[in-house]
């Protein structure tokens, strides 16, 4: 017996794992606080302006979001097109339907406050951008945002 | 006699919220949205005639479809735009209903907290761009007035109340800056000019 216990006794112990568990749920829950679902796959390419005067987009579940831009897949051409939540609009009166969806989603309290923020690629041209802005001023979606990066002032 | 239960091995929840956590990381996005945010007039009605505003208060931007400037009828440089806004905006003495003959003139707004009755400026810049601009150009012209503007409230606000407008925190001394240099920015009906 003395000679099996000299044998095991000393050594370190392992360390106990039975906390990791917690430590991951710990860093999971964190990023589910602090993140955001991905609303929907991109269908155009956006490099965004930048732009000293931004403002940080309040409320995220009161934003809707109008993608314009280059299609990423070549074929489709070069020219800028609207992406509506997952697909391509062909014509301009969809972004009527697609405001209009948004509001039946929310409260009726929060329609107001409701914000469309425009994700342009930079080298798209100003008509179409103006084609969704008028069509937007005629359904009454009067609070957009012209989503832009930041860009550090210059300092004098 | 009863038998002692085994305990169930938790070694592998570590893994399962390993891969939770892998997913959320995955799906997710971190990035904090920013952007200009601006409001859009109402459509005008079917029969509404033009408004007359006189000359001397509208300060023309216009951008054609090579992104170059016309300010004031003069071509322009972006980097002229900020300090020209600035300047035509700029409402002068804040007790004095008159201005110099060749600024805006004067309208009257009532605002306790900066000494009741003030003069501010009526000036408007209407900015005007061809289908062709591109939305960079477009965005850099917005981002140089909105510059103005937050320049005109930070100094109004420093005159007043010792900090910067961003800085203000009492919601009241807001809305009093804020009436004093309202978004004075008004975007002309969409025209084609140049052509695609």
């Amino acid at each position: 017996m003395a000679k099996f216990r000299k044998k095991g006794g000393r050594g370190t112990p392992g360390i106990s794992t039975a906390s990791l568990p917690d430590i991951i749920f710990m860093l999971l829950f964190f990023f589910m606080v602090t993140t955001t679902m991905r609303e929907s796959t991109l269908l155009v390419k956006i490099a965004p302006a930048k732009a000293t005067e931004v403002q940080k987009l309040e409320k995220k579940s009161l934003v809707d979001f109008i993608y314009i831009g280059p299609p990423i897949k070549k074929k489709l051409g070069t020219d800028s097109r609207i992406q509506l939540n997952d697909q391509f609009a062909t014509d301009i009166k969809e972004i009527r339907e697609f405001v209009e969806q948004g509001r039946s989603q929310r409260d009726e309290a929060d329609r107001k406050l409701i914000t469309t923020s425009l994700k342009v690629h930079k080298d798209t041209r100003m008509g179409i951008v103006t084609d969704v802005k008028q069509e937007l001023r005629e359904v009454g979606a009067f609070k957009i945002n012209y989503s832009t990066a930041k860009k550090g002032r210059e300092e004098k | 006699m009863a038998r002692p239960v085994n305990e169930i091995n938790a070694g592998s929840m570590a893994d399962i919220a390993f891969l939770l956590l892998i997913f959320f990381l995955v799906t997710t996005t971190m990035d904090i949205d920013t952007g200009i945010t601006r409001k859009l007039p109402p459509p005008p009605p079917e029969d509404m005639e033009d408004i007359k505003v006189k000359e001397r208060n509208i300060f023309k931007v216009l951008v054609n479809k090579n992104d170059r400037l016309m300010l004031n009828g003069k071509p322009g440089d972006i980097s002229f735009l900020k300090a020209q806004a600035k300047e035509f905006l700029h409402s002068g003495n804040l007790n004095n209903p008159a201005s110099a003959d060749d600024m805006p003139e004067k309208r009257m707004v009532s605002v306790d907290l900066l000494g009741g009755d003030i003069y501010i400026s009526k000036g408007i810049i209407s900015m005007k761009n061809d289908r062709g601009t591109s939305y960079d150009m477009y965005i850099q012209v917005q981002n140089e007035l909105a510059t103005a503007i937050r320049e005109l409230r930070d100094e109004l606000s420093n005159q007043f109340f010792g900090m910067k407008f961003s800085q203000l925190t009492d919601e009241d001394k807001r809305k009093a800056i804020q009436r004093a240099v309202p978004v004075a920015i008004s975007e002309a009906e969409p025209e084609d000019i140049g052509g695609k």
